[in-house]
Order: C-alpha cells, then sequence, then structure tokens
C-alpha cells in the first residue's frame, strides 16, 4: 500500500447485476474506520487496468458481458500484473469463474478464462437461487458465510486451491463446497454484496493489503448475519 | 367480441364470478383469480378476447402501471376501454381485464417484461408501448440483455407498430427489429445498465462527453460500431412535448416527477398511433392524480404521507426525485416473492441524497436496509412496524418509500387507498 488503500473495481459496466458496489463500499467504510485513507477506482471496459491497486474487486453479470469481460481481461493484462505482483482479490460469481481455465457461455460453449485460480466451470443443469450458508476452512478462522447465490454454474477446484467453505445450505461450487481461495485470492458464488453479510471476509481481505487490524463497532452488521442466519438455519444456528 | 364460441364465453364468465368472489373475500383486487379461471377452461381466450380490438401492449422495467393508465385515460376519449388497471400483467390478468369489458373497442394492457414475446404472439396486438430496461428482481427476473434480444426475435416479422423510448440504448436495441418504430426522447434517468452497446458489446458515448461535443445530453452512439439514438418524432423537452409537427405542448401533469413526464410523452405518442390528438388527450392525462395507491397521500394521526412506490434501483432514483427533501422520510423494505428474495439491489441505491432528512426505516428487512444506510453515513432510527414509524414522527408532511408488498401492506392498512 501506497498513501492511500486503492481499491479497483473491475468493469461496472458489464459486471455489476447485483449491488456488487456493496463490496467496494464496505471495504471502503472498514478500512477508513481503522484510520485508512482509501479509495474506490471504477474501471470501465473500454479503460486499462491499473496495475498498483491493492485490491481487485470483480462480480457478476449475464452470459455476454462475462464473455466480453473475459476476453477484455486477457487482452489487458492489467490484472494478471497485479495479482503476480501480489495485490488480493474477491472474485464473485461471474468474475469468479472468468478466473479459471474455463466457463460455459451463452450455449454451453467452453470460453477460456484468466487462469489465475486452478478451476474450472460449466453450465449446470439448474439455477440455484437463494440463501446460501456455508463453514468456512478453519485455517481461515472465520465465522459461518451467509449469503445469496443466483446462478447456473458447477466449479471444479483443481490441487492448486482450497474450497473456501463446506455448504450447510445452498449450492455453491455444487460438490458440497462454495468458493476457494489461493493466495490472496477468493472466489465465490455469494453475488452482490457478499462483503456485507461476512464483515470478517472484508477484513481478511484488508489485512491481506494493509497487515493487522484493531476490531471496529459491527453492530448493524452482526445484527443483519444473526437475523440471516437464523432465518436459514433455524435452530443449527 | 360478443361473438365469443360458447366454450369461451363460458370461460370467460366463470373467471368473473371468481373475481368477484375474490374481492368479496377481501383477498385480492380480483384480477388474476378470474383469469386464472378463464385461462384453465379455455388456454385460447386470450387470443379470442383480443380479437377485433386495437389493441396497445406496454411494457418497461419500469412506469407500465402508470403510463398504462395514462393511455387508458386518455383513450377513453374515443370510446370503451378494457385495460387492466389493477397491475395484473401476465395473461392471467390480460384475460381478466379484456372478458370484464367485452363490447370496449379499446385495450390497453400491461405487459411483464418477460411475457412480452407470448402475450404479443397470442393476440396480435396492433400497437406495442416500450420505455425501459434496467436491473430488476433478478432473483426471478430474466436477465436484461437476454430480454431485449427475445423482444426482438418477437418483434422481427410482425406488423405491429412500435412505441419505444429511443433515450434507453436497450430499449432502442430491443425495439428496432419491428416494422415500424415511432421514437419518442423520454430521458433516461438510470445509466448504469447501458454503458456498453447491446449490438457489440463495444463502449457507448454520452452527449456532452469528449466523444460526443455538443450533442444534448440524452444523446448516445457507440464507439464501434454503428449504433446509434435514432432521431426522435416525438421529444419530452422539460415541462413539454413537443410533437412530430413541432407543435409543443405544456404537460401540467398532476402525477409529480419526470419519469411521469416521461411516461406521460409516451402516453401520447401511442393514443396518436390510435388517431387521438394531443389536444384530446391531454387534458384527460390531467385527471389522473394515483395509480393503485402510487402518489397518494393519505392522513393518520395529524400526519399526511404520501405513498411512492420503488421497486428496484431506477425506481427508487425516480422517487427521491419526487420526494420533498425538506421532509422526514419512511422507507419500508420487504423480501417476499413479488420483491425479489434478495436484498442485494440496496446497494446499487445511493442513498447519500438522504443525507440531512430525518429517516425512518422499516419494513421485514429493515436490518439489510439499516446496514445499507450505515454504511452509505446516513443516520436513520429503526422502527419495528410501520405504526411505529409514523408514531415516532413529527405531525405535518412525511414521504413513504416502500417497495413492493412493503407498499401493498401500508396501503392495505388505509383500506387499499388509490
Ligand atoms: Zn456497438
Amino acid at each position: 500500500m501506497q498513501s492511500e488503500l486503492s481499491i479497483v473495481w473491475i468493469y461496472p459496466d458489464l459486471l455489476s447485476t447485483y449491488g456488487d458496489q456493496g463490496n467496494a463500499l464496505v471495504l471502503e467504510q472498514r478500512a477508513r474506520a481503522r484510520g485508512v485513507p482509501t479509495r474506490i477506482h471504477h474501471v470501465r471496459s473500454s479503460d486499462p487496468v491499473p496495475q498498483q491497486g491493492d485490491i481487485y474487486l470483480i462480480g457478476g453479470g449475464e452470459d455476454r458481458p462475462q464473455i466480453l469481460g473475459a476476453e477484455r481481461l486477457r487482452k489487458d493484462g492489467g490484472l494478471q500484473s497485479a495479482i503476480a505482483r501480489g495485490a488480493a482479490m474477491l472474485a464473485v460469481c461471474a468474475g469468479y469463474q472468468i478466473m479459471g481455465s474455463v466457463f460455459g457461455g451463452e450455449e454451453g460453449q467452453p470460453v477460456p478464462g484468466l487462469e489465475l485460480l486452478d478451476i474450472s466451470s460449466s453450465r449446470g443443469e439448474r439455477r440455484a437461487v437463494g440463501e446460501l450458508a456455508a463453514e468456512v476452512d478453519p485455517a481461515l478462522r472465520l465465522p459461518t458465510l451467509t449469503g445469496f447465490e443466483n446462478h447456473m454454474g458447477v466449479t471444479r477446484l483443481g490441487p492448486g486451491v482450497r474450497p473456501l467453505s463446506r455448504t450447510i445450505v445452498g449450492t455453491g461450487n455444487g460438490d458440497g463446497t462454495e468458493g476457494c481461495v489461493a493466495g490472496k485470492i477468493i472466489g465465490t458464488y455469494l453475488h452482490g454484496p457478499a462483503l456485507a453479510r461476512n464483515p470478517a471476509l472484508a477484513d481478511l481481505l484488508l489485512s491481506w493489503a494493509i497487515g493487522p487490524l484493531p476490531p471496529v463497532n459491527d453492530e448493524w452488521y452482526q445484527r443483519l448475519r444473526d437475523e440471516r442466519l437464523s432465518a436459514v438455519l433455524g435452530d443449527q444456528a | 367480441m360478443s361473438q365469443l364460441p360458447l366454450r369461451a364465453q363460458l370461460a370467460s364468465a366463470l373467471g368473473r364470478t371468481a373475481a368477484t368472489l375474490s374481492r368479496a373475500t377481501g383477498r385480492g383486487d380480483g384480477s388474476v383469480i378470474g383469469g386464472r379461471v378463464g385461462l384453465m377452461l379455455e388456454p385460447d381466450l386470450l387470443r379470442k378476447l383480443a380479437t377485433d380490438r386495437k389493441l396497445a401492449l406496454v411494457s418497461a422495467t419500469n412506469g407500465k402501471t402508470t403510463t398504462t393508465r395514462l393511455i387508458a385515460s386518455a383513450l377513453m376519449e374515443l370510446g370503451e376501454v378494457a385495460t387492466n388497471a389493477f397491475g395484473a400483467n401476465m395473461p392471467a390478468g390480460h384475460v381478466s381485464a379484456l372478458s370484464g369489458a367485452k363490447h370496449a373497442p379499446f385495450a390497453v394492457l400491461e405487459v411483464d417484461e418477460k411475457y412480452l414475446p407470448e402475450v404479443l404472439d397470442t393476440t396480435n396486438a396492433g400497437i406495442v408501448t416500450l420505455m425501459n430496461l434496467s436491473r430488476d428482481q433478478m432473483d426471478r427476473a430474466a436477465e436484461i440483455w437476454l430480454l431485449a434480444q427475445k423482444w426482438r426475435r418477437a418483434l422481427a416479422g410482425k406488423p405491429a407498430h412500435v412505441i419505444a423510448n429511443c433515450d434507453d440504448p436497450l430499449v432502442t436495441w430491443g425495439a428496432s427489429t419491428a416494422a415500424r418504430v415511432t421514437w419518442v426522447s423520454g430521458g433516461q434517468r438510470w445509466r448504469e445498465d447501458s454503458w456498453c452497446c447491446p449490438e457489440c458489446g463495444g463502449p457507448l458515448d454520452r452527449g456532452g462527453s469528449r466523444e460526443m461535443g455538443q450533442q444534448g445530453s440524452v444523446h448516445w452512439a457507440c464507439r464501434e460500431c454503428t449504433f446509434h439514438r435514432p432521431e426522435p418524432d416525438w421529444v419530452l423537452d422539460g415541462e413539454d412535448v413537443i410533437d412530430p409537427h413541432g407543435r409543443r405542448w405544456r404537460l401540467d401533469l398532476q402525477l409529480p416527477g419526470e419519469a411521469n413526464r416521461s411516461n406521460a410523452a409516451i402516453a401520447l405518442a401511442t393514443v396518436d398511433a390510435f388517431g387521438l390528438d394531443p389536444a384530446r388527450a391531454l387534458p384527460r392525462l390531467r385527471t389522473v392524480t394515483s395509480v393503485a395507491g402510487r402518489y397518494t397521500t393519505v392522513e393518520r394521526d395529524g400526519r399526511a404521507l404520501r405513498l411512492l412506490l420503488a421497486k428496484n434501483p431506477a425506481g427508487w432514483l425516480e422517487a427521491f426525485e419526487v420526494s420533498d427533501p425538506r421532509l422526514p422520510i419512511i422507507l419500508s423494505v420487504n423480501a417476499q416473492g413479488p420483491d425479489g428474495r434478495d436484498t442485494s439491489w440496496l446497494w446499487d441505491v445511493d442513498y447519500r441524497i438522504l443525507r440531512g432528512r430525518p429517516v425512518y426505516v422499516t419494513g421485514e428487512r429493515r436490518l439489510d436496509l439499516a446496514l445499507r444506510l450505515d454504511v452509505a453515513g446516513i443516520p436513520f432510527q429503526l422502527c419495528d412496524s410501520f405504526d411505529q414509524a409514523v408514531a415516532a414522527l413529527p405531525l405535518g408532511r412525511i414521504d413513504v418509500i416502500a417497495n413492493y408488498t412493503a407498499f401493498q401492506q401500508i396501503r392495505t392498512e388505509f383500506g387499499r387507498a388509490v
């Protein structure tokens, strides 16, 4: 990090269908609450991706924008350089699939991805729509993952990544796991403002970029989490 | 229309009975249940009911109920009009509306965006009115590029005369396969879903930008292909509408806000296709004061509450524009089926415009909204119920913005305010 934390939101013009802006706003709020000056850069698909960002965000989108987004990112190369440099990234839904070797296009045809994550995705039989809850990999020491998924993707994880979590409710990758983690990259099917429901995940990304963080007031985050988890898990929560 | 075959007549009559029962038992407006009974008995009923009428279909993400109402009000100048006034905008609601006014020579139907291809195929409507497309409740709505693609396929090769808002690039693309299009410059307030060319995916340049020079801010063109905004036949210009003959008409609506002026411009262009001149249509548009509870003001314990409906980010933007910045505001959000079960869209709304106003938050998903406002840095008071929010407020005028089922709950408290 230089003088301020730089959050780069990739292609809001193509990949921003479900309140994806929320992840950028949550990171900004939680960094500022720690006294860290923060700036959010919106990078449109006609512009080059800056290589000096600290945290990169990429969101969900329809089939055509997803294919266009993948093509432009492959051609641009900025994101790949930033990740090679050690930047952190949260990739959501269509953006998550783009980070793998391949994903399914409009007609299910394979479309090449960026190969930043050792995953490959294809179109599933049914759309997975609804609340999701999952237990996070204990090594990451994070509380239960909560959020909403809306996708038709099935994602196979290769040996180069670890599952982010094991689903309690919901579909996720399609094999009982949800999302993945490798280095400083997190991928997830929790679409839109995933970090609003999982502030600890936001803090993990922030700590990768700026080091250990003091706690902040989590009242509204916590109340929303409690309500959602008890609505979804009932007595299990 | 009286020439319906016996089976269709029976189906339609049974449908009406069910609708009456539904209303009598207080379970709804009756507009959907009646149509469902009818459709089960006679799947071809909608086609038969639509035959021999001059019919317009109205579709968009936002403003379809209001625009349908405006068009229907104006067409009464010409004769009886069948319309689905309660916003029941799928085929069952259409059957109910048409069988409720069998002899009406004119019909205006609000149509859910996804159902437009099917309803157009079934009814062979002569006129199709299209206003805007933007992100909606995504857990149930189709994706909007795909939706526009389906409109294109449905309109291609049909004789329908399309009235479309050329300031919305996705609507323009969706409409441009039609045999005949009247373009209306109705403005575009929400642009977050149209930064890319629907034809080739390239960037769209907007008027006033470096690429577009001094063109008006509504102008747009693709930087990479030839797709661009068509020249409008009708133009909304502030408070006025300019018709294709260059005549300028002051709108003077009772409905508030730019979105409703845009709806009115589209309505004028639509009724013109029925042969009704703005001089005769406008006085009727001006009689519309509220639409199914929207924009209506209700009284409670010395407080005058104005009810605004906002179902998606573009709708919130329009509601904020209408809302009086000097007044306290109640926001109510649910996530039942009709609202979409997913509240992610809250993060697409820019709530910073509420800064400085007393804000009261309620509804079944008030905690989602509370966190959203907290992150936006907007102080608010959380209320367990709408009544609690009203009781917490000072006497006087108050604005209320609610999403679909939250709005209906509030409206029911006031005896289904219209
Ligand atoms: Zn283009």
